[in-house]
């Protein structure tokens, strides 16, 4: 007996012009370095999949065993060896858009398409996918078909929206202003910041309105007019703290790399947002792409780097798109290339895509993904700035923790830490989603509460909504009730009351919301999204899931519960990497907070909000 | 300059620096359990068994994978490390049907030893019996079972680091991650070249001596040290016997093969067994080949070579040896052709 995933697949039946292209690819790619990943996202582009036979050619043209390349793709969530209708559908299914209703929705998108899950229409035009996550929270409940996305969904609407497509009604998303809202329509602080002081206002496609507004300044300051050291010392003093979630001393981390003789040093930004919630990204590599640019030249400059690269999440088509085309018209105009501004700095960067997976949010993960592997946390110590991609000094930072670097350069250090709190100083970009009457972000000094963040930006809960609890900082910390709502949202304020400020990303959800069904959504996500290396993690995730499952279905008992424990505390101490660590973090701070919610589904079988068919 | 110390279960252990805690622990007799850790390959610290705890590390770290250092206190089994280890142990048992009862692998397997000596049964939350696994035989060497896999990758860095074959690698993401050759194919239509490597390397039952199936359980089999007959490297052999078969071959910890061996020396002694195989010399005599004693086929031989020698000269005489006799053999047989008979025309099937 075989039972083999690739035997149902039909033999190829490309035409010499599609082998052809096929071949370009390869020879477009021959020589560079981690060329996997974009050889495979191009010919996945051009041909629409990649059945066994083009993988053998790609095998035999870039010199890499084909189990190689099949383990590379198959990690990946967007590649597909198996032919796909002409609009992929992907249902956002991340813990923001289940408590909105995405579970109903997708049930009813079957229906209206007449198709399950992972099937194509008989015409050929749809596929129905789901996705773990697509970062369009603000506009949850949500899907993206090809590059675009469409939110606030309903049945109504997206039988709209399918009529839209079959009338060859398209979008083309290039000619989007941005991805979900414009930022003018979010409320923000009267005096423009740091981050979104351009968003909106300039034209995110032409360097010259970034000039305009002082760009590259900041770049010319620290190249022509300061010594590396001094560029590090100043963004220690800013006081900045990572904002991809780990709220590591950014200056710390570039002082480490800084005198390290070993060359290349490699910059990294990291653009894979795929916190579920977070969103605030996307905002600036959409609306001020050249900011992201000159922040990691600042970087390169002070640590010793010539070279950089930003890995984009896959789903973020526009973002890539924006970023491609900044840094063509940076590059046309000297500020990236040889010899900036005359001297013998010289610092080019280079856009690289994820594929759908959140583990490349996690920083060694993405640099074996940059290397063209699976997304396979590293070991540490060593630590990416000591030995990071292809073994070289690494910087990798987060999208804001980089677009800030402008103005910590232009206005000085002292002048960002006078912003914000003493543990996290600056400014901040919360997200406010979930049952909040309106989801958006906001740039403001950190350090404002949740209740501040709800009722002042959040437009305060949803007509017929009262809070009940929140997630904090993304998918992967605990969430808190009500008696945190007066907390600094700062890393250690929040750290204290059980949450984590995270990404900065707050998901709110009202008396409708069950605990238990919430904490299944994420333990879906959770076991979607790890990346198997480790025991705890890969077979732990969805034995959580399982378990959850089973309480929510009514089948629970006491001593699931008490399993539930017990592994939690064992995946917290045991797992490879921080996604393992905190798989858990949701259940246990949910169970400590509800724990009579979630006894309540066992022994009464009753879910209070109304959520969970008991049986 | 006095070597770096570290404190281990609450002894003072000196240690080299570079060496891993694995190392340090081996080093001092202290017992630390593993499963994907593999001699010579690059450790992953991906099973997570050799998780121990060192004072001020926030979470558990894997012996196998963490360098040494000084003044690090160290202990292997704590309470935390305990209650770990045993979770880990439950999801790997939990992970497949590991029925030890018919496996292959009773009495061999790490797993087993393991779930034996932290005295882990199989948990409530296992897979149930019937669940559908992945389960390849199409091939007359390798079987593939992996409702006994655990994903160690040991067999991937057999492959890819010890063999350099590249044919497996670890596929898909998560729970759903698989050993995958080429596009998920079966071995047979994949680049493997049957070496066997990931056979000998997987802790468990999950690849599988085809040949060896059913023959024999571990305890019942005694192995004999010998010399691969193939080629002139010499490969060290471990020959399973039983009742005076040969029942499977694996490649001994020994120079030069240090473990490895290729197809035919792992998978192709058939020839031992086989009933067409020759036992006596024979003799053709009325054109008929007939059984004769050693003693009568040398007098023929001798008496033949002298009177073709004597009649013709010894440069009508060529000899002919085969590669499956030892570098000593193939030496005695020139030495003979050369001296005893006088000739130089001497060749032998430099191939396998």
């Amino acid at each position: 007996m075989i039972t083999c995933s690739c035997a149902a697949t039909p033999p190829a039946q490309l035409t010499p012009a599609q082998w052809e292209k096929i071949d370009a690819i390869i020879a477009k790619y021959k020589d560079v370095p981690g060329n996997l990943m974009p050889v495979l996202q191009e010919v996945q582009e051009a041909i629409g999949y990649l059945p066994p036979e083009v993988q053998d050619r790609l095998a035999e043209g870039l010199n890499i065993p084909g189990s190689h390349i099949f383990g590379v793709m198959s990690f990946y969530s967007m590649y597909t060896w198996r032919p796909k209708g002409k609009y992929v559908i992907r249902f956002c299914e991340s813990p923001p858009c289940h408590v909105l209703g995405a579970e109903n929705l997708l049930q009813m998108a079957q229906e209206e398409l007449g198709i399950g899950l992972n099937q194509t229409t008989p015409d050929g035009l749809f596929t129905l996918e789901t996705s773990a996550c697509l970062g369009v929270c603000e506009v949850a409940p949500a899907m993206q078909i090809n590059e675009v996305v469409h939110g606030h969904l309903t049945r109504e609407r997206f039988r709209q929206i399918i009529a839209d497509y079959r009338a060859g009604m398209a979008p083309d998303y290039t000619t989007l202003t941005c991805t979900t809202y414009e930022i003018s329509r979010y409320k923000q602080p009267p005096t423009d910041l740091v981050l979104l002081k351009n968003v909106g206002k300039i034209d995110p496609e032409n360097i010259d309105d970034y000039l305009a507004a002082g760009g590259w300044q900041a770049l010319k300051k620290a190249v022509t007019t300061m010594t590396p050291e001094q560029v590090v010392e100043e963004v220690k003093t800013s006081g900045i703290r990572g904002r991809g979630g780990a709220g590591f001393p950014a200056g710390l981390k570039w002082s480490f790399t800084r005198p390290l003789t070993v060359t290349p040093k490699y910059i990294i930004c990291n653009a894979d947002e795929g916190e579920p919630g977070t969103i605030k990204d996307r905002y600036i590599m959409e609306g001020d792409p050249q900011k992201i640019l000159e922040g990691m030249a600042i970087a390169g400059y002070a640590v010793g780097a010539s070279q950089g690269y930003i890995y984009v999440r896959g789903e973020y088509y526009l973002s890539k798109h924006r970023l491609a085309k900044a840094i063509e018209q940076a590059r046309a105009r000297g500020f990236l290339g040889k010899n900036l501004f005359g001297t013998d700095f010289s610092f080019d960067i280079e856009v690289r895509s994820g594929f759908g997976c959140y583990i490349c949010g996690e920083e060694t993960a993405l640099i074996e993904s940059i290397e063209g592997k699976r997304g396979y946390p590293r070991m540490k110590p060593p630590f990416p700035g000591v030995s990071g991609l292809w073994g070289k000094p690494t910087i990798v930072n987060n999208v804001e923790t980089l677009a800030s670097v402008p103005a910590i350069i232009e206005k000085g250090g002292a002048w960002y830490k006078s912003l914000g709190t003493p543990d996290t100083t600056g400014t901040k970009i919360y997200q406010i989603i979930g049952h909040v009457a309106t989801p958006q972000i906001v740039e403001v000094p950190a350090g404002i509460t949740l209740r501040e963040l709800i009722d002042t930006y959040g437009g305060g809960m949803r007509p017929g909504s009262t809070f009940k609890f929140c997630q904090t900082g993304g998918a992967s910390a605990g969430i808190v009730t009500a008696a945190a709502l007066d907390t600094p949202l700062d890393f250690g304020s929040l750290a204290q009351v059980g949450g984590a400020l995270g990404s900065g990303t707050m998901l709110v959800a009202d008396q409708s919301v069950c605990v238990v069904d919430f904490v299944r959504a994420v333990a879906k996500f959770f076991a979607h999204e790890s990346c198997g290396q480790c025991t705890p993690c890969r077979e732990g995730t969805p034995l959580i899931l399982r378990t959850v499952n089973r309480i929510c279905r009514g089948q629970g008992t006491l001593e699931d519960l008490a399993l539930l424990e017990r592994l939690g505390a064992a995946m917290i101490d045991a797992s490879f990497c921080p996604l393992g660590q905190t798989a858990p973090a949701p259940f246990l701070s949910a169970y400590k907070n509800f724990r009579q919610e979630f006894e309540d589904h066992i022994t009464k079988k009753v879910c209070a909000a109304g959520v969970c068919r008991l049986g | 300059m006095a070597e770096p110390t570290l404190t281990l279960n609450g002894r003072t252990v000196a240690f080299q620096p570079g060496q891993t805690i694995l190392e340090v622990a081996q080093g001092a007799g202290v017992y630390i359990p593993t499963l994907c850790y593999m001699k010579d390959t690059l450790p992953t610290g991906s099973c997570r068994v050799c998780v121990v705890e060192v004072e001020g590390a926030r979470t558990l770290l894997p012996a196998c994978a963490t360098q040494a250092a000084a003044n690090q206190v160290i202990q292997t089994e704590s309470p935390r490390v305990a209650a770990a280890r045993r979770m880990v142990l439950e999801l790997a048992l939990a992970s497949g049907n590991h029925n030890c009862l018919i496996c292959e692998a009773n009495g061999e397997c790490e797993l087993q030893a393991l779930a034996y000596r932290y005295q882990v049964p199989t948990p409530a939350f296992a897979a149930p019996p019937d669940t559908p696994y992945y389960f390849e035989d199409n091939n007359s060497m390798i079987v593939r079972d992996f409702s006994k896999c655990i994903m160690c990758g040991r067999c991937v860095r057999g492959c890819t680091e010890r063999q350099v074959n590249d044919a497996i690698a670890i596929g898909y993401r998560g729970s759903h991650n698989k050993i995958v050759a080429k596009a998920d194919k079966t071995y047979i239509e994949s680049d493997c070249v049957f070496c066997g490597e990931c056979v000998q390397s997987c802790p468990v039952g999950a690849l599988l001596d085809k040949n060896a199936i059913g023959q024999g359980r571990s305890w019942e089999r005694t192995t004999v040290r010998t010399v691969c007959p193939y080629c002139g490297v010499g490969c060290q052999l471990e020959v399973h016997v039983k009742d005076d078969r040969i029942l499977k071959v694996t490649g001994a910890d020994a120079v030069p093969n240090e473990g490895r061996l290729c197809v035919k020396g792992r998978f192709g002694w058939h020839f031992v067994h086989h009933p067409d195989r020759l036992t006596t010399p024979l003799l053709r005599k009325n054109g008929e080949l007939t059984p004769v004693s050693w003693d009568e086929a040398l007098d023929y031989v001798a008496a033949r070579l002298t009177e073709i020698k004597a009649k013709y000269g010894p440069g009508q005489i060529g000899g002919w040896c085969s590669a499956r006799i030892t570098n000593e053999e193939n030496y005695l047989m020139q030495k003979f052709m050369r001296a005893v008979l006088g000739t130089n025309h001497v060749d032998h099937c430099a191939r396998l």
